[in-house]
């Protein structure tokens, strides 16, 4: 492969990896806010406290992620969004809620608090739901005609925010101690449940929905070095349900859950992966088909290859200067 | 309504709302320093509070520009699928350059900018507020260039219909880009002076946070009456290279119907697009040759020549007259308002209600000017989306049908005018809670009390 012709991968892997770590720093702090509704006035500020360093450096990986199929394949970035409209309408007034909500519910009126607070939550469900109908959009390829094809979008925008508040109180289980921490744990064992019984139910049905997975899966020799993904995965998840049910969660191991479950949403995002390449949209447009000219991708990617490491750097500084449990926040 | 009309209106709505934001916070980030930089070196409780102040209205600011910046990410594609097609490797690399050097170096240091005093040194934060202070204004820079770009073209070739670079620093440096880059963060400049100003007054008047606000009215009045003469300067010379490049917007601006030596200065008309001519005019004569030609008889070409290629005259014109008008209200309220100031010795007891209520009432005057300005350039730049190059008929979102834009065109608008007063509402109560008079003080009496424990550790 020409390194012209491997421009299209590169970016593909790079848009790849900005949704990635999206879905899993958005996915934690989306989650937070699902949780916010069953916390006290005063755990709110905590859970708040929790994710108000870094909620604005995690949606930017969705602006860069979006902006790469913006401007490596426009082609794609059309259909896709036009395609998804009205749910990517709803998925922006979503975030502008809790965007908003986040900053507001400190600064306003202590009566207007809980308005705020509600805002949030509101938010962060609406944002949640969208973006998971347009994940079981995506996965079909935008198969229309069918009655299968509304039901398996339904189906993924339930089961993502289930994930996401299984994230979510992971990260509280990381980030707190005390009651709130208890709260936590108990919350990821209520939301435990429904996320291993949507993966089962995602993961039987994609193969069901788009013949071309069928195919990619279900052939000899590669289905027995795939099941590698399914069964990592599985043990990943017993161990998570496992370990929520030992006090060493509340101390030194309070970091697992989240790891593990982070482990999980790498392992779905290679199993999609596979599923989908060399597509851009599935059995539509190859990521050739949708690219932009190489002159503009080589420009692009010199300004990768010198900010994207600055930005690992100074990401991981910052979470390094929030490391440990959630203090008040305080303007200084 | 049709789809196309329908698509830009909703796109200009949310980059209407999105610019409000970026512009309060390119400039008040290089504020929030100046602020730092004199609590460090005077230790005056007084800097420290109206920095904390004023960093909860740039968190604010901030988190609004956030939102509404991802929704634009998005629109492009929803609204302009066309033109990514089209040009593409040129406005592609620019906003991926944005988001690479200035949306995440904003974003990755705003949490240690505001939560991080007292968990990283001094210079840390202040090293932290910089970088964010300097990611605005990259940010403006890239999207500039992509704007002045699609305004004055230059440095690319068209093959089939698609744009490729022939030359990036054509492209960067194109002809009107350095006057546009200029006059927009001046007009952060003053729209944040006059924030400042407006809300300090608001303090003042409603006798809350006695140390600080005078400070900041000093500083807002000061950077107004400073540079609003340079704006108008800058302005100026924005006016001569868009009649270089652009004749029909200053036709539109103008008001001029038919190439004219010594055309007058409209400063009354209502234009009429279907009649193609003004009614109702006010003019001054031969004025508007001298404003942009520097000679009573140059010769301003007129609408007529641009059949069918000229922008809708009556916004154009009125949005310019709006923008003008408030430059020169800003221009006569600073000036007066310095002066009186400077005369009261910047004593809050010595300051005139009346200037303090004018300049409570102008707080946002800075959005007016510049939404005004941007919609003479932009609304001044149709039936183009690429200036004499590429309309923008020919690049909007066929598939999409027009009831779907109309519903997300109400949802957004409805949030958008929601939030718009949330934010005003909440600067206002923020500015009156008496908090943040009371915490500098606090930190005053904590230092002494560190001072006074290590100097018991000393003793002992």
């Amino acid at each position: 492969m020409s390194f012209d012709a491997a421009l299209p991968v590169i970016f593909m892997a790079l848009m790849g990896l900005s949704m990635l770590i999206y879905v899993i720093s958005d996915g934690y702090d989306l989650g937070v806010g699902l949780l916010m509704h069953r916390a006290t006035p005063e755990e709110k500020d905590v859970l708040i406290a929790s994710i108000g360093p870094f909620w604005d450096a995690n949606e930017t990986w969705l602006v860069l992620g979006v902006g790469i199929l913006l401007v490596a394949f426009p082609k794609a970035h059309g259909l896709v969004l036009t395609q998804l409209y009205l749910p990517v309408t709803l998925m922006l007034i979503g975030l502008i809620l809790r965007g908003v909500a986040f900053d507001f519910r400190v600064k306003a009126k202590s009566d207007a608090k809980p308005m705020w607070d509600r805002l949030f939550f509101a938010g962060s469900m609406i944002a949640s739901l969208s973006q998971g109908w347009m994940l079981g959009r995506y996965i079909s390829g935008f198969g229309d005609g069918g009655w299968n094809y509304p039901v398996f979008a339904a189906a993924i925008a339930l089961a993502l925010p289930a994930a996401y508040a299984l994230l979510g109180a992971a990260w509280l289980i990381m980030k707190t101690e005390g009651a709130l921490q208890e709260k936590a744990v108990h919350w990821a064992r209520l939301a435990w449940a429904p996320v291993v019984v949507g993966m089962l139910l995602i993961s039987l049905a994609t193969p069901w929905i788009s013949e071309t997975v069928r195919e990619r899966w279900f052939t000899l020799p590669a289905v027995i070095a795939l099941m590698v993904i399914p069964v990592t995965t599985a043990i990943a998840l017993v161990v998570t349900r496992v370990v929520l049910d030992k006090a060493i969660v509340r101390g030194a191991l309070c970091w697992l859950p989240f790891v593990l479950l982070v482990a999980v949403f790498c392992l779905g995002f290679v199993g999609l992966a596979y599923s989908i390449y060399p597509y851009v949209v599935i059995d539509r447009l190859t990521i050739w088909q949708a690219a932009s000219s190489p002159a503009a991708l080589k420009v692009i990617l010199v300004g990768v290859c010198i900010s994207v490491p600055a930005i690992a750097a100074y990401t991981v500084f910052s979470y390094r200067v929030f490391w440990g449990k959630a203090t008040e926040l305080r303007y200084g | 309504m049709d789809a196309l009309l329908l698509a830009r209106a909703q796109f200009a709505a949310n980059i209407t709302f999105h610019i409000l934001f970026p512009t309060i916070t390119i400039a008040l980030g290089w504020l929030l320093m100046f602020m730092r930089w004199r609590w460090l070196r005077t230790q005056d409780g007084a800097w420290l509070a109206a920095y904390r102040f004023w960093t909860k209205v740039f968190a604010l600011s901030f988190a609004l520009g956030v939102v509404s910046g991802i929704t634009m990410s998005f629109q492009f594609g929803t609204n302009w699928p066309g033109f990514m097609e089209k040009a593409g490797n040129i406005a592609g690399p620019l906003l991926g350059y944005e988001v690479l050097t200035a949306f995440f170096l904003e974003a990755g240091f705003l949490g240690i900018m505001l939560f991080g005093h007292g968990r990283v040194s001094e210079r840390v934060h202040l090293m932290a507020t910089f970088f964010v202070a300097f990611g605005t204004t990259v940010s403006a820079f890239w999207i500039l260039v992509l704007n002045s770009w699609m305004q004055t073209p230059a440095g690319h070739e068209i093959v089939d219909g698609v744009f490729h670079v022939k030359d990036w620093g054509e492209v960067l440096l194109n002809p009107s880009f350095p006057y546009r880059f200029a006059h927009m963060l001046l007009a952060s400049a003053l729209t944040c002076a006059f924030l400042l100003a407006g809300l300090s007054a608001w303090q003042l008047l409603r006798g809350k946070a006695e140390r600080s606000a005078p400070k900041v009215l000093r500083v807002g009045l000061t950077v107004a009456a400073v540079l609003i003469p340079v704006q108008i300067f800058v302005g100026d010379l924005h006016g001569l290279n868009t009649l270089e490049h652009q004749p029909q917007k200053i036709a539109a601006m103008e008001g001029v119907w038919n190439t004219e030596k010594g055309a007058p200065l409209l400063l009354f008309a209502w234009p009429d697009g279907e009649a193609r001519k003004n009614r109702f005019e006010v003019a001054i004569p031969k004025m508007a040759s001298f404003i942009l030609t520097h000679d009573v008889d140059g010769e301003i070409k007129g609408l007529n020549e641009f059949p069918d290629a000229h922008p809708p005259v009556a916004p154009v014109f009125w949005a310019f007259r709006v923008m003008v008008g408030m430059g020169m209200l800003m221009l006569a309220v600073s000036w007066v308002g310095w002066f009186l100031g400077r005369r009261a010795g910047w004593r809050p007891e010595r300051l005139p209600p009346t200037l303090l209520w004018v300049l409570a009432g102008m707080s946002f005057s800075g959005w007016v000017a510049t939404v005004a300005g941007w919609y003479v350039t932009e609304i001044g730049r149709q039936p183009y989306i690429v200036y004499g190059l590429l309309r923008t008929a020919d690049v909007a979102a066929t598939t999409v049908p027009s009831p779907m834009i109309a519903l997300s065109f109400a949802l957004y608008l409805t949030l958008y005018i929601a939030l718009i007063f949330a934010y005003v509402t909440v600067l206002k109560y923020m500015a009156e809670k008496p908090e943040d008079v009371l915490q500098p003080n606090a930190v005053e009496a904590a230092q002494a009390h560190a001072a006074g424990v290590l100097a018991g550790e000393e003793r002992a």
